[in-house]
């Protein structure tokens, strides 16, 4: 890791916003019609852009609401493409979908030949089965009604739920429909719907480019579907021109879409609601249009409708991101529309509130760009260093005391464990825009203790095993090992546990901070096993400490089986 | 080196915890109750970053940082902070009242020599409120539920359950602490109760691991009680534990002895305070609270029931067997459970 550092001439970590200072952008919204922006369409908008400057937890940015403005502040000064980046507006756009593929690219040499299968759909469990039996009902009925350009023989071999060509403004066929457990709730405008997490339209995603239908992409979009991957750019904040067809991954990553010409708007969008479909007691979002939105949608849900997968679906795409991507089981007119399939309560009311405040797009204008001192002044971060410094030594002294030679290794393996921390956030800060707030270095300091504890089970251990008189000290720190190695393990495994659920489900500084917690835990583990074991057992072969010599540690007033026995754990013969 | 510091060295200490259990139980129920009316009647003072505040801007080339803070301190607020920009100054403080705004303004423009309307005042919402804050509960309950699991897969669900009341144990009473000396609540002070959360959890899994080590040799001949195999695994671990504890705690009393003599308020006194406390009463609870929660849990099982209740029928020998001071307390716990499962075998 240190050559990587020198490599990169990277020698300091890069400050947080409390240390270092910042840029302070004021954003103000403007609303279409020139009212006050309510209050949910403002958190809405704080959502969007702490996920833009802050997404990876590790930055640590702020966003704050100041009345009707946001106040967004950057660690470093100068950030001019943070400024841009959170200046873009965030609206909902619907597009249909043109193309489908995993959101990374698969290994060379494995082809994804099991993609059109409908077992390859993830999320749609469930619901999945219970339409099993349509594909073939479809099958059969489309050739009747099947326009031009979809064949036939695509249909009937490629019979993956996704692909439900069924056309369905036959009474007949609706009625079917009904029967089939899609129920439409009574509404007069019958609502379309499948099940479509994110994930699930991933099914009728061919070999990536090989099957992909590629008439009427446009080849500069194309190329840049092929080159895309989910997992590095998940394309947050990339706004897009709803005059273009555009390039997006799924929010999870896991699929990546070529989107056509944005066809309906947010702003054509009247309301959305999450509700339980009252006859399966399934989650399901309700939206409604307005203005030309019930045009516009029944115009593209027919040309979904008459499009073969994936080309049946249409993308609801949120600041860059694919949000939803339900396949259209029949063409909507009258503005009604309904979402149904696996959601929770939480994903629909998710869903139905993206989906409302996508109705409100947001501009916004800056009204001040600030550079600002950082919070805490040099003063706190000195203070800081100089106690994290004191508090070193003074478990540096209590360790030489305690564990005489022995401590020489817990001294030994905490300078490693540090120069490793060291270069870990300075080659984050590097690569991966980690920035160090005080809260961190607190956070590494507090970590020496969980560090040190493991060499004091580890010692432990090992004058266990001496005070019980049966080993020598090679065979003592052997046994010791496995004994203590199980303690220490299970002991970070709990630590990690807590970094890593922290780091996925918290945002903004909570996850900085558990991602400083989950390294330090690794580096922890690292050290022990890599460092410290071994050179207690290089140790255990020098005169000075097998001879239990007065000063290492090992001597036989410590080691000497107490008078009482009282320590020693009853065991049964 | 002789006495208590000499049996230290040497690893030769016995105290009885689980058979204290009523003392600790009296204790922690104590100070749970006292954290709880600290909360409920004095709240936790929330800083600038959870509850929102407001911004003072103004130009002054000519003043320093000291200056400007104490300025705006002795007008009234209680949570400055002071930063400089491309422009000027610029002061976060709480929400106040109107009235103590424009004190505060008139304090600024008279000192700094700034017409009274160049002092500008922004309201500031809360950078940390709302989806930070759920998002750091949710975060929160998920982590308790997943280490529940761990644990009850590692260990055992009774184990699990030790310890995450320990846990939540720390958690309030270091709320308490916070509620009563009135420190302010930052974003430092959560992050450093996340900690504890680890911290406390980390000390319990290594005391249970012990304690499983020890108990899992227990078999009908044994001539230990769960009751005292538990505490013998307690007694053994000692010395980790406070040697843990001291090494860990030693950092933190050097940031909280720095941060409160030299520097007065700030991020370093508010996290480490929050560690100071958690620490202490994380190594309390994993000895005092998760391990006799267990030991009353697991006393309950018929195959340790069995175990005390032979161990009791032949007194002396089982007195003799473990070698403790406080035999007489360990033989009543014992006792206890062994009229409680003829009382069982009665209703049979």
């Amino acid at each position: 890791m240190g050559g990587v550092m020198f490599l990169n001439r990277a020698f300091t970590p890069e400050y947080g916003l409390d240390l270092a200072g910042g840029t302070t952008v004021t954003l103000r919204p403007i609303t279409p019609n020139g009212s006050a922006p309510t209050d949910e369409s403002l958190n809405l908008a704080v959502g969007i852009i702490r996920n833009r400057v802050n997404g990876s937890g590790i930055s640590d940015a702020e966003v704050a609401k100041s009345g009707d403005n946001i106040v967004i502040s950057v660690p470093g000064v100068g950030q001019e493409e943070v400024v841009k980046l959170v200046g873009t507006t965030a609206e909902l756009r619907f597009r249909q979908v043109l193309a489908v593929a995993a959101g990374s690219p698969p290994p060379p040499g494995q082809l994804p030949t099991e993609a059109p299968t409908p077992s390859a759909s993830p999320t749609a469990t469930g619901k999945q089965t219970s339409k099993a039996p349509r594909p073939s009902q479809s099958a059969t009925s489309s050739p009747t009604a099947s326009p031009a350009g979809r064949g036939l023989s695509s249909a009937l071999t490629n019979p993956s739920p996704g692909a439900t060509p069924a056309p369905s403004d036959r009474p007949g066929k609706k009625a079917d429909q009904n029967g089939a457990g899609k129920n439409t709730t009574g509404k007069d405008a019958t609502p379309s719907a499948k099940p479509s997490q994110s994930t699930a339209p991933t099914a009728p995603a061919d070999d990536p480019m090989a099957g992909v239908d590629t008439t009427g992409i446009d080849p500069a979009v194309l190329k840049q579907f092929q080159t895309l991957d989910c997992a590095k750019h998940k394309g947050q904040g990339a706004q897009d021109d709803p005059a273009k067809q555009f390039v997006a991954c799924s929010q999870d990553g896991s699929a990546k879409y070529v989107l056509d010409k944005a066809a309906v708007t947010g702003s054509s969008i009247d309301t959305a609601n999450s509700g339980v479909d009252p006859t399966t007691g399934e989650w399901l979002v309700q939206l409604s249009f307005k203005g030309q939105g019930p045009d516009q949608w029944s115009k593209v849900t027919t040309t979904a409708f008459n499009s073969q997968a994936p080309r049946n679906q249409v993308a609801m795409v949120l600041d860059g991101v694919v949000i939803s991507a339900p396949v259209i089981q029949e063409p909507i007119p009258g503005g009604r529309a309904q979402i149904s399939g696996n959601f929770t309560q939480v994903t629909a009311d998710e869903l139905a509130s993206q989906l409302k405040f996508g109705a409100l797009p947001l501009k916004f204008e800056k009204s001040s760009i600030n550079e600002v001192s950082s919070t805490l002044g040099a003063d706190q971060l000195r203070g800081g260093l100089i106690a994290g410094a004191i508090g070193l030594a003074l478990v540096l002294i209590y360790s030489m005391l305690y564990y005489r030679g022995l401590g020489i290794v817990s001294v030994l393996s905490l300078v490693v464990a540090t120069v490793l921390t060291y270069e870990a956030v300075v080659l984050l800060s590097e690569f991966a825009g980690f920035r160090l707030s005080l809260s961190h270095i607190i956070g590494l300091i507090v970590s020496i203790g969980i560090t040190a504890d493991s060499f004091i089970v580890y010692f432990e251990r090992i004058r266990d095993e001496m005070k019980e008189g049966r080993r020598s000290l090679r065979t003592a720190v052997e046994v010791a090992w496995v004994r203590a190695r199980r303690t220490i393990l299970i002991a970070d495994a709990v630590m990690f546990i807590a970094a890593v659920v922290l780091y996925f489900l918290a945002v903004g500084g909570v996850a900085g901070f558990a991602f400083a917690m989950g390294l330090t835990t690794l580096i922890d583990i690292a050290v022990v096993f890599m460092f410290t074991k071994p050179f207690v057992a290089l140790l255990a072969k020098r005169k000075f400490f097998a001879k239990g010599h007065k000063l290492s540690g090992l001597d036989a007033e410590r080691m000497s089986q107490s008078p009482t026995g009282s320590t020693t754990v009853p065991q049964e013969a | 080196m002789s006495g208590i510091a000499r049996r230290l060295y040497r690893g030769e200490i016995d105290v009885d915890f689980v058979g204290r259990k009523k003392l600790w139980y009296g204790l922690s129920a104590a100070l749970l109750v006292i954290s709880i009316a600290g909360l409920v009647l004095h709240g936790l003072n929330l800083g600038v970053e959870f509850k929102g505040g407001s911004v003072f801007s103004f130009k002054a080339p000519t003043a320093n940082i000291e200056q400007v803070r104490s300025t705006v301190s002795d007008a009234g607020p209680h949570q400055v902070i002071v930063q400089t920009t491309n422009n000027g100054w610029q002061v976060t403080t709480e929400s106040m009242p109107p009235e103590e705004v424009t004190t505060v303004q008139k304090a600024l423009a008279s000192k700094f020599g700034v017409p009274q309307n160049q002092v500008n005042l922004q309201v500031i919402g809360a950078s940390w409120g709302g989806q930070v804050a759920d998002k750091a509960i949710i975060g929160l309950i998920v982590f308790m539920l997943a280490i529940i699991l761990y644990l009850t897969v590692a260990f055992e669900w009774k184990m699990a359950l030790g310890a995450i009341v320990a846990l939540l144990h720390d958690l309030v009473i270091t709320a308490g602490v916070y509620a009563w000396s009135g420190f302010e609540v930052t974003p430092a002070t959560l992050l450093g109760f996340l900690t504890i959360l680890g911290y406390s959890l980390y000390d319990a899994v290594v005391v249970f691991d012990m304690i499983k080590e020890v108990t899992a040799k227990l078999g009908t001949t044994s001539k230990t009680t769960y009751t005292q195999a538990a505490n013998n695994a307690l007694n053994h671990t000692l010395i980790r534990s406070l040697n843990t504890t001291l090494v860990a705690i030693l950092p933190v009393a050097a940031i909280l002895f720095i941060g409160t003599t030299l520097f007065g308020a700030g991020t370093l006194k508010d996290l480490s305070l929050a560690l100071f406390v958690g620490m202490i009463v994380g190594t309390y609870s994993s000895l005092c609270v998760a391990t006799p929660l267990l030991v009353t849990l697991k006393e309950r099982e018929p195959r340790y029931q069995a175990i005390a209740r032979r161990l009791a029928s032949h007194g002396g020998k089982a007195a003799t067997a473990v070698k403790s001071p406080r035999q007489p307390v360990t033989a009543g716990a014992a006792n206890g459970v062994v009229s409680d499962a003829d009382k069982r075998n009665k209703k049979k």
